[in-house]
């Protein structure tokens, strides 16, 4: 077994009564591509969010690389190297796709005010840096064409993959993709399954909120289910796919109706 | 790239056309201020007044344009600005500390003044957070008007007068420079020394636009939980926004102050943060060339009707039938519908706002 990147141990998150996770734990090993699925409101955005740092947890603890990330604000897990999408695309809408790429750089960028304003040698310097990588990003997502139009006037599927650009240009140590597939037709869905494992080649760890039952199957190294808030398996694609719960909660369900 | 991205492409393609315009540009304001005297020394007055007014909305523009946070109690740092070059030189404490000493004093508090709005209000946006900074410039307002007792600090509603004027190299800025038989006289001084300020202004709002800064404000105007997830500070972004933006105020405050050399709280009331707000957003908000043109339009215009409108009355009917102040008021709420109809995002609308406000083509 591998070095353990992200651990979520006994988490639970309650809204007023309603607990959407109860003692929730899986380990995501370094370099895996781990996904979670489950019927919709298993929780699986909840923990997404709990993950990245938006929402607060009410017990347990989220360790990544060694640190405890309880309380942590989401630009500093960000920092630490956490990025994230969105199950509905949240980019800068009114920014171009370059723009928004550049953003994303802010993270592992140092310029300040001041640097601004005298525009010093590092300050050009990093500047050129910024936008080169940023070409270079949707270039590897394949929008690098698009890169002048405004985020809200690229197609669906180009929406998706600029937003996992612009995660990616935090120099994420995992990337965190919710329902990165929803919306794809199939041509689709198969450039964004070779992205995700050109992504896992550069030795990012993956994890990944799907729906789509066959792309996550053929995908995930392991696979953690959800259902009602509560972790109903966790193992192998194989196992998963053949453990009796599973298949009462959701595979068996889901297979002929996808959600 | 570097240097010339607020430039029009074409122009940048042709830089003799571009200095040129710029030298003409330079020639034209630099004879301005004379032209404008022969008309009478408060023309010059009244532009002085104006540049000031460019300068606040520049620094607003940061705050509302930029980070998209709405302030509507921003005159309180032009106030603060104010009241520390009043307190530092005048006969009111005996102190009479040089311009370039004070000026940076000003920025420095009117700054603090910027975080200690800032911090309770990060979590606050939109109509809310209006509010909230509304009640902030009217507090600064009641406490100078009040703080005379049981100290007396600023003279409360009397105010402090005879503020020192700017003295710079030597060259006071309070009195007529003779150069043989050429004579400046302050106001003109004060006319260049704006300027020079301006220009400074201009350019630091250019540069922080396009910056790693500049972007990250963008993105919290955009979509502020995107932005933290993106890993963007935006505790401590929109702090330097409210920093930012104080600063410039204090700074015009603390000119102000020196050019007026009369103060009180009556000049910092709330209308004329609706008024700062109203040039940024009518020359087009995030555009810095709109908000100048915005805060030019909006303290002239006034001004000109005050000194056409009752003469045209009197040629025309023989009488004054509108005084000016009240035909004012009316323009201006002609003006709001006509702006509200056809040019929605300004004068000259900012491409992003542009976007924001164009309907949604799916």
């Amino acid at each position: 077994m591998g070095k353990i990147i992200l651990e979520a141990a006994n988490i639970t998150k309650r809204f007023g009564g309603l607990t959407a996770l109860s003692d929730v734990s899986f380990a995501i090993e370094q370099g895996q591509i781990f996904g979670l699925i489950g019927p919709n409101g298993a929780g699986k955005t909840t923990m997404f969010n709990v993950l990245t740092g938006l929402y607060q947890h009410d017990e347990g603890t989220v360790t990544f690389n060694g640190e405890v990330l309880n309380g942590i604000t989401p630009d500093r897990i960000a920092g630490l190297g956490v990025a994230r999408t969105f199950q509905n695309i949240r980019l800068f809408s009114n920014l171009s796709a370059l723009e928004n790429v550049m953003i994303g750089r802010h993270v592992r960028t140092r310029a300040n005010v001041w640097g601004a304003i005298t525009r010093n040698r590092a300050t050009l310097a990093e500047e050129a840096a910024i936008e080169s990588r940023a070409r270079e990003l949707l270039d590897f997502v394949n929008v690098g064409s698009r890169a002048n139009e405004l985020a809200k006037h690229l197609s669906y599927g180009d929406q998706r993959r600029l937003e996992i650009a612009r995660a990616l240009a935090t120099d994420p140590k995992v990337l965190a993709l919710d329902e990165p597939a929803a919306g794809m037709n199939a041509t689709e869905k198969l450039a964004l399954r070779k992205l995700i494992e050109s992504i896992r080649a550069q030795g990012i760890t993956i994890l990944l909120i799907e729906h789509d039952v066959k792309l996550v199957m053929g995908l995930c190294d392991r696979i953690g289910v959800l259902d009602y808030g509560k972790k109903i398996a966790d193992g192998l694609p194989g196992d998963v796919q053949r453990d009796p719960k599973v298949i009462e909660a959701y595979l068996g369900a889901s297979m002929e109706e996808p959600a | 790239m570097q240097y010339a991205t607020f430039l029009p492409e074409n122009l940048r393609k042709h830089p003799a056309v571009m200095w040129g315009g710029m030298a003409m540009i330079a020639i034209a304001l630099a004879a301005l201020p004379f032209v404008l005297a022969m008309g009478g020394m408060t023309w010059v007055r009244i532009t002085n007044f104006a540049i000031l007014f460019v300068f606040l909305s520049l620094g607003l523009n940061i705050v509302v344009g930029f980070a998209g946070l709405l302030d509507l109690g921003y005159i309180a740092f032009y106030a603060v600005g104010a009241y520390v070059y009043a307190l530092l030189a005048s006969p009111h404490f005996g102190i009479h500390l040089p311009f370039w000493i004070i000026l940076p004093i000003g920025a420095m508090v009117a700054c603090f003044f910027g975080v200690i709005l800032g911090t309770p209000t990060l979590k606050l946006r939109g109509d809310y957070l209006a509010i909230v900074t509304l009640g902030f410039g009217e507090i600064v307002r009641i406490f100078m008007n009040n703080l005379s007792e049981p100290i007396n600090i600023t003279n409360g509603p009397k105010g402090i007068a005879t503020i020192d004027p700017i003295k710079l190299f030597g060259m006071d800025f309070g009195n007529t420079t003779r150069i043989g038989d050429f004579a400046i006289p302050g106001l003109i001084k004060y006319y260049y020394l704006l300027l020079f300020i301006l220009i400074a202004v201009i350019v630091i709002n250019l540069r922080l636009q396009n910056s790693r800064i500049g972007r990250a404000w963008e993105a919290i105007r955009e979509d502020e939980m995107a932005a933290r997830a993106m890993g963007i500070d935006t505790t401590k972004l929109k702090l330097l926004a409210f920093a930012m933006g104080a600063s410039f105020g204090g700074i015009a405050g603390g000119v102000f102050s020196a050019i007026q050399g009369f103060i009180s709280p009556e000049s910092f009331t709330l209308t004329e943060s609706v008024m700062i707000l109203a040039m940024v957003v009518l020359g087009g908000m995030g555009n810095i060339w709109g908000v100048i043109i915005g805060a030019v339009l909006l303290s002239f215009v006034p001004e000109i009707l005050r000194y056409t409108v009752e003469p045209a009355q009197r040629w025309m009917f023989g009488r004054q039938i509108i005084e000016a102040e009240v035909l004012r008021m009316l323009l201006f709420g002609f003006a709001m519908v006509a702006m509200m109809l056809f040019r929605p995002a300004g004068l000259l609308p900012s491409a992003l706002r542009k976007r924001e406000l164009a309907p949604k083509e799916e």
